[in-house]
């Protein structure tokens, strides 16, 4: 029989205001195997965790029971007091009677009631623990960033100046990301590409870093501190080694018909390209679905030209396998599809673009060479229209619930451009706030208003309509005046809505990262652990955790360095003990619970079993220590219940769901 | 067609190829084959294949590839969905089997001649496998009844998978397809009901189980070695009931653990001494899992993964809370 202490947590008001605490430790004594409980104001605090230590002791007790927060919060502050008591740290259960009830809950009488029902469950468990003793599991020097835009140069950049190996993994053919595309940034107005452009080259040529471009992560096994990563390198149809990135081959391309992704399908590209002139590498690959020698087999001109005797037509994909101790995931964003705004006209009309698109036009290198023109007829434009929240802070379900925060920032930043370069263009924004929290933010914008006579009216548009003569009529509403707008423009900017890159389900599923509902992975910690995921050796770089703006990306994207490189500094890591483990006498060997382990950590054995007094080989699972993740998912699949997981038994839930019934 | 097997159980029991025979022998009744071992050639003079040996002998072969020597066992295209399966989980050794496919036009179910109010039957003519017959002439106490072979089939034998086997290494007669009902219509009625009427529905069946555990001994998907019902590991062990309908939560966890992998072979409902149609569980779980997952057939394949063992991006992620409210 345990011996079994209880501790209530008031957690200040936080639990004592809803759950009468001394009622639930009272209602503890009368548990079976319970010989102490008491309640205290703090038991995380020194003096709390005193107390435990001092019941461990006097009352010589075998496991303990504390009613406080989620174990998520705590348990490792409550399990370490155990083991510096010389109890078994997984003696220790987690009553959560705080997120799990006074947080919830109003009534006090029906709050206690819960609070008294978690507890035990709580000591239901505790009476079936056993001590458990954690291995230990070596870390591998080395880092893989997933992403190669400024989240993931930065990111990598970082680990690789504290001395450790980084290899960055990014599926277009060149790093650079998002901000490539970009071409002034708020608040300083500085260019794009002369603050990337540097970060990149620094990359590239950083003795510790090694960039997979137009490679993709395949498949993710192992844990915390030894990940085996397979990266698919697609094949470029180029011989990185032997091309000097003369350009030949693009000017001579006769496939010119591919809309270039990096301008956004405003243009063209060839079918063998660079996405942009600063791509690193400047290597280009051959898209073969638009290449004709791929099509058709004839042409080969790019292999004609080529001076270097780069282009290979046979080049396959090739599977790079390699270990790492930490992955930091930096997939970034992209706008979200307009198929669903029909209203805005963006199908409709040439004139009508989102917002990465006009950074595309005012870009020098970009399809207008920067000229700010109507896609429709090249005329300049008199009359622009920006509409902000395009799928941001949507309520009717087509777009996204949340602030993409970015877009004011940026609307500003092009209404002033634009007035500056072309005085006589009038540019009218219209916005449901505006949100410029940020150093120099909301300076930024009042200059947009007061210095360039930027018109901000606060109202959406309900409808653009474009006209026979090639001009779009907007129709919209002042909410502040309470009158309707109709107004003549020549172009129509959408602020469009960001959202996760489409790849991250599939790469979050791989490395078990949970992600939530609109696909933004998962902090370990809103607030104190915003750049981990709740999977260990999982780290989140830039706006795959949430929307941000460059300074913020960056700054993330060193805080995911620093927890990285903490991760690889060190020599071992502790194992967890809460592993499954098969029990041979009932194991069927029907390799269920292997298909279903996502960590590859169950196998299977011949082994010569005694079954009481028959002695025969069967086909038994076997579980690696070292894979197990403790994930349960064998445990459930087990018809016989052969597999079952230490510290979390099936006894040991099914113990909890009775006292819960009870 | 009997004759046909007997011969060729003998060749292959002579030649030394198989060192025992897995098939039906003559009950007491005649309508009762039950599945045997054939150790000898005169022992083969019990031997009987007509439509009463509606027992599918699979899960047999479980035991069978644990002796020594090659077992010959008669399958019907059927039950070699669960021979498969099996195979595919590692529960019966292919090299331990010699497979005949045997020829199948429909079993009969003993209960539906009787609910025609045919009593007191002494013989039954007409359900030997190669008979041309469209009618059984049941010889009974009361003088000679006739009923339609196709009215007194199993109710899987309505539902059937095709005359096809999965797996075989030599075949012997010829299958009809017997098919003429859909296979989940009686799922999607149940399905239809109220809530309440639908619990009523399933407290009215399993009501009546004595908990004889015949479904579970049975079924080809329930071959743990130990059953948790059995085991003493676990709180689920038997014991005596509170009430009459406590028994739902064995039948409940016995489809659970037999989801994904049955393969609607019928044998549960068959078997069943209280006529309760256990089968329906397990095809609720087929129909949601084709709906849920695509089409899939437990034991057709040997290589196909089955959809609650194998994970894609693409498979869907049902939750009851937010389809049932």
């Amino acid at each position: 029989m345990q011996r079994i202490g209880v501790f209530v947590c008031h957690c200040g008001s936080n639990i004592a205001a809803t759950v009468d605490v001394s009622k639930v430790a009272e209602m503890a004594l009368k548990e079976p195997g319970v010989v102490h409980a008491e309640d205290y104001q703090y038991m995380c605090s020194e003096a709390g965790q005193a107390k435990i230590q001092e019941a461990i002791h006097e009352k010589k007790l075998t496991g303990i029971v504390v009613c406080s927060c989620s174990p998520r919060m705590h348990e490792t502050t409550f399990r370490t007091a155990a083991k510096r008591a010389g109890l078994n740290p997984y003696m220790v259960e987690i009553a959560n009677i705080r997120e799990h009830c006074s947080w919830i809950h109003k009534d006090q009488e029906e709050a206690t009631k819960k609070a008294v029902i978690l507890m035990r469950a709580a000591v239901a468990k505790v009476n079936l623990n056993t001590p458990l003793f954690p291995g230990e599991s070596r870390v591998t020097k080395r880092a893989l960033v997933i992403g190669g835009g400024i989240a993931g140069i930065q990111t990598a950049l970082d680990i690789a100046d504290a001395g450790y190996e980084v290899d960055i993994v990014e599926k277009t053919p060149s790093i650079g990301g998002r901000m490539s595309q970009l071409d002034k940034t708020f608040p300083t107005l500085d260019c794009s590409a002369c603050i990337l452009t540097p970060k990149m080259v620094e990359a590239a040529a950083h003795e510790k870093i090694t960039i997979y471009t137009y490679s993709e992560v395949e498949k993710v096994t192992g844990f915390v501190g030894d990940f085996t990563v397979d990266i698919r390198k697609k094949a470029r149809s180029v011989d990185m080694d032997k091309c000097t990135g003369c350009g030949v081959c693009q000017e001579k391309c006769p496939s010119r018909k591919t809309p270039s992704e990096f301008n956004r399908g405003l243009n063209n590209r060839t079918a063998i390209y660079t996405p942009f002139a600063q791509a690193i590498p400047n290597v280009p690959v051959i898209d073969r679905e638009s290449c004709i020698k791929f099509r058709t087999g004839k042409c080969g001109v790019c292999a004609k030209v080529c001076q270097a005797g780069a282009i290979d037509y046979d080049q396959k994909d090739e599977i790079i396998t390699r270990k790492y101790g930490a992955i930091v995931v930096a997939t970034g964003f992209d706008m979200i599809k307009l198929d669903d705004y029909d209203e805005y006209a963006y199908s409709q009309s040439k004139d009508v673009i989102t917002s990465l698109e006009l950074e595309r036009i005012m870009n020098a290198a970009g399809p207008t060479k920067g000229h700010l023109e109507r896609l429709s007829d090249g005329k300049a434009p008199k009359e622009i229209v920006f509409i902000q929240c395009v799928g941001s802070r949507c309520a009717d379900g087509r777009g996204k619930s949340y602030c993409s925060k970015i877009c004011c920032m940026y609307t500003a930043k092009h209404a002033m451009l634009i007035r500056d370069k072309y005085p006589d263009v009038n540019v009218t924004v219209f916005y449901i706030d505006v949100r410029t929290p940020g150093k120099n933010f909301d300076e930024f914008y009042r200059r947009a208003v007061e210095e360039y006579g930027v018109n901000y009216i606060k109202g959406q548009v309900g409808k653009v309509f474009p006209q026979p003569d090639g001009k779009l009529l907007v129709q919209g509403v002042d909410l502040l005046d309470q009158k309707q707008i109709l107004k003549e423009a020549d172009m129509v900017v959408l602020a469009a809505a960001i959202e996760p890159d489409s790849d991250v389900r599939k790469i979050a599923t791989m490395l078990t990262a949970s992600i939530d509902t609109n696909h933004f992975l998962t902090e370990a910690h809103a607030k104190l652990r915003p750049v981990e995921s709740p999977t260990a050796g999982i780290f989140l770089s830039g706006v795959c955790q949430g929307p941000k703006d460059i300074p913020e990306t960056v700054s993330q994207a060193g805080a995911a360095a620093v927890k990285a490189i903490g991760l690889l500094a060190k020599e071992k890591l502790m194992t967890n003990p809460c592993t499954a483990q098969s029990d041979e006498l009932l194991c069927n060997g029907c390799s269920q619970c292997a298909q279903v382990c996502p960590y590859g950590a169950i196998s299977y054995e011949d082994r010569e079993i005694n079954d009481h007094g028959i002695r025969e080989v069967r086909r038994i699972a076997v579980v690696n220590n070292a894979l197990c993740q403790g994930c349960g998912a064998c445990t459930v699949t087990c018809p016989s219940g052969a597999m079952d997981l230490q510290g979390f038994s099936n006894r040991q839930i099914l113990a909890e769901v009775d006292a819960i019934c009870r | 067609m009997q004759e046909r097997l007997i011969s060729r159980a003998k060749e292959l029991l002579a030649d030394g190829t198989v060192s025992r025979v897995l098939g039906w022998k003559a009950g007491d009744l005649p309508y009762d084959p039950q599945p045997a071992y054939f150790e000898k050639e005169e022992d083969l003079r019990e031997f009987v294949y007509d439509g009463f040996c509606g027992a599918n002998l699979s899960k047999y072969m479980i035991a069978a590839s644990r002796i020594e020597g090659r077992t010959l066992v008669f399958l019907k295209p059927c039950d070699t969905y669960s021979f498969v399966q099996l195979l595919k989980e590692h529960r019966i050794d292919r090299d331990k089997a010699y497979l005949i496919g045997v020829g199948c036009r429909g079993k009969l179910d003993i209960e539906k001649i009787k609910a025609q109010g045919i009593k007191g039957i002494v013989g039954i003519r007409g359900a030997e496998h190669g008979s041309e017959s469209e009618d059984l002439t049941v010889a009974t106490l009361y003088g000679e009844k006739t009923c339609r072979y196709t009215d007194c089939m199993l109710e899987r034998c309505h539902v059937c998978k095709g005359k096809e086997h999965r797996i075989y290494d030599e075949l012997i007669g010829e299958s009809k397809e017997t098919c003429d009902r859909g296979r989940f219509a009686e799922v999607a009625a149940i399905e239809a009901m109220q809530p309440e009427e639908r619990f009523a529905f399933f407290q009215k069946e399993l009501s009546k189980c004595i908990r004889c555990n015949a479904c579970r001994n049975v079924c080809p998907a329930c071959s743990c070695r130990t059953c948790v019902f059995d085991s003493t590991k676990f709180d689920s062990a038997q014991k005596a009931n509170a009430d009459p309908f406590e028994e739902k939560m064995f039948h409940i966890i016995r489809a659970f653990h037999v989801a994904g992998r049955c393969t609607d072979c019928g044998e549960c409902s068959r078997v069943c001494s209280q006529g309760i149609p256990l089968h329906l569980f397990n095809r609720k779980f087929i129909k949601d899992i084709n709906e849920l997952y695509g089409e899939y057939q437990a034991g057709a394949d040997l290589e196909e993964k089955g959809p609650l063992t194998s994970y894609t991006l693409e498979d869907a992620e049902p939750g009851i809370v937010a389809e049932r409210g």
